[in-house]
């Protein structure tokens, strides 16, 4: 009895067919964690879905439920600022998903197909924008475009935003890449095309997904960035995150839960449409 | 989203590569040139700004003579403190997103195929929603004209609202809330990996489900465990964007103070230096968590 007890009981050699008295168990393990699962789905969407039924309340606060109105909606959309913050967002979320989806979808392309010594230091340094605090990269990048003399404005905003972007497409577009079959470049070369051609009729159709999924991820980056954009930005490119976080710390404003409101059900329907793109081609 | 993970991608030995001739260089070198210009150039001017001092006569302006007390200043009390603290509310967000993501990754990465992909859609709508729209949302709940004030009040359990907001608890919640899908999505990469007969194999062998976890499941899930450590911990450490609308100017996070120095305070030079110490401990982090040559599956 005495030694039974020090030894962790799974290190016992098992008597025959203990399994048995199991399923019982593992079904409530398997219950609790579903549970435990919408439980966690709740903290997630619950907030949500406060933020886009008191974008409806008709009071500025939302302590109380007054009455259903729109009138947020409607000065939303006379609300200047916003919409030219908005507009600027937009220009630099554009140009930088472009600059970031070909940077990195030609890069993973160029680090594929040569051996270069150091590879796995260039590897880090792409990954590094990914994960460093966001305010190191913002300070930096200030130090940099100051000590330069450069005014700060939409190429700077940009030129952030492409740093931290194109290494998510990269990295995408390298997982691909990992599948691709080795001797297609070859393939397409020996029937006579130039490398170039072989990258942009073969290869390129083949990196397609990974190559949308990258720049949609840029895109909802740069248009969801805060910090860096703060220190890169000048006072004529404010961002519509620069100005809703600006209101937002004053304190409460159902027009923030309207644009609020807006995007998420955007970023629902991406999602769902996303999946079901999914769906339709596993068929 | 696997693809988040450091390392994740392995090139396949069989890629016919070549070694780059000068085409091969000059094609490398936008990328080369990017990385170089707007990646190491300006940390080590961060570096650099962070020895020099700032004018006194023109306190915006920076005098670049070498001088120590950046750090001398740093390592105060009072910094300490913040940058402890710091540390410990993204320790805390951390471990919390652990525990709260884990026996999530682990149910979606165990459920059917086909019930598998809503239940990600349900994790990737929060993940790729706004980050400032998910704190506000609690700031609408949590601030004393809020939801959850509305409530307290109306039942008649309190009558002067209570702040939820402007503490340090208010901080982590937000913390958590925003980066918990950072957790469980690298934890899911590496439960979905998990070879199911292994599991069986342990409770064949006489595991309860208890050491099946702790035994078999955890270590082989610690690639998860430790990116979503990585990726939930590094950021919270200086996100001050969520923790001065949770945290009012209360609870000071290092984020915070680097970033004044840089705006209102102008006092770069100080600011570069407590970025410096980020940067460090940034390094630190992203080696301890970098992944380790695996030991060769067993076939």
């Amino acid at each position: 009895m005495e030694l039974e007890r020090t030894i962790p009981a799974s290190r016992i050699s098992p008597p025959p067919a203990p399994a048995r008295g199991w399923p019982g168990l593992l079904r409530l393990v398997h219950l609790s964690l579903a549970g435990w699962t919408w439980a966690v789905f709740a903290f997630f969407y619950i907030p949500i879905l406060l933020l886009a039924v008191y974008s409806f309340n008709d009071s500025k606060l939302n302590i109380v439920w007054q009455g259903f109105t729109t009138k947020w909606y409607g000065l939303l959309f006379e609300n200047r600022v916003l919409l030219e913050a908005f507009r600027n967002s937009l220009i630099i979320g554009a140009v930088t998903t472009l600059a970031a989806t070909a940077l990195g979808t030609a890069g993973a392309w160029i680090l594929h197909r040569y051996r270069y010594p150091f590879a796995g230091w260039i590897g880090l340094l792409i990954f590094i924008p990914m994960v460093i605090p966001e305010v190191l990269m913002g300070v930096s990048l200030l130090s940099l475009f100051s000590s330069l003399g450069v005014p700060r404005g939409f190429v700077t905003v940009i030129i952030a935003h492409v740093t931290f972007c194109f290494p998510f497409v990269l990295i995408g577009v390298q997982a691909r890449l990992d599948g691709i079959d080795p001797f297609l470049e070859e393939a397409a070369m020996d029937l006579g095309a130039t490398p170039w051609q072989a990258f942009r009729l073969v290869i390129l159709p083949y990196l397609l997904p990974a190559v949308v999924a990258g720049a949609l991820m840029a895109f909802t980056l740069s248009l969801d960035e805060y910090i860096v954009t703060l220190f890169t930005t000048g006072s004529q490119s404010q961002t519509l995150p620069l100005k809703v976080y600006g209101m937002a710390k004053v304190g409460l404003n159902p027009q923030i839960n309207a644009l609020s409101t807006l995007f998420v059900a955007a970023t629902i329907l991406l999602v769902i449409s996303g999946e079901l793109i999914k769906k339709a081609r596993s068929r | 989203m696997g693809y988040l993970l450091p390392g994740s991608s392995t090139p396949t030995s069989a890629t016919p590569r070549r070694t780059p001739g000068p085409a091969g260089w000059l094609l490398l070198s936008p990328l080369l040139l990017w990385l170089g210009l707007f990646v190491v150039v300006p940390t080590l001017l961060l570096v650099i700004l962070s020895f020099c001092s700032r004018d006194p006569d023109a306190p915006g302006r920076v005098l670049y003579a070498f001088t120590l007390e950046n750090y001398v200043r740093a390592f105060q009390p009072t910094y300490l403190k913040i940058l402890g603290s710091s540390l410990l509310y993204a320790f805390l967000t951390a471990i919390l997103c652990l525990v709260m993501g884990y026996p999530v990754a682990y149910f979606i990465g165990r459920a059917p195929e086909g019930r598998r992909n809503t239940l990600l859609a349900l994790v990737m709508i929060p993940f790729w929603t706004s980050f400032l729209i998910r704190t506000y949302a609690w700031v609408t709940i949590l601030s004393n004209q809020g939801f959850l004030n509305g409530i307290l009040q109306a039942s008649g359990l309190t009558s002067a609202p209570v702040d939820f907001m402007y503490t340090p608890g208010a901080v982590v919640l937000g913390l958590v809330y925003n980066y918990l899908p950072f957790m469980i999505l690298p934890i899911y990469g590496s439960v979905e990996k998990l070879d199911q007969s292994l599991i069986e194999a342990a409770y064949d062998l006489g595991a309860r489900p208890w050491s099946a976890l702790v035994e078999v499941i955890l270590p082989l899930t610690r690639p998860g465990i430790v990116a979503g450590f990585f990726l939930v911990f590094v950021p919270s450490i200086a996100m001050f964007a969520i923790t001065t609308l949770m945290g009012g100017g209360a609870v000071p996070t290092v984020g915070e103070v680097i970033q004044k120095q840089f705006t209102a305070a102008r006092h770069a030079p100080f600011g570069a230096a407590l970025g410096t110490l980020l940067l460090l401990l940034f390094f630190a982090g992203l080696w301890a968590t970098k992944p380790r040559r695996e030991p060769e599956p067993i076939d």
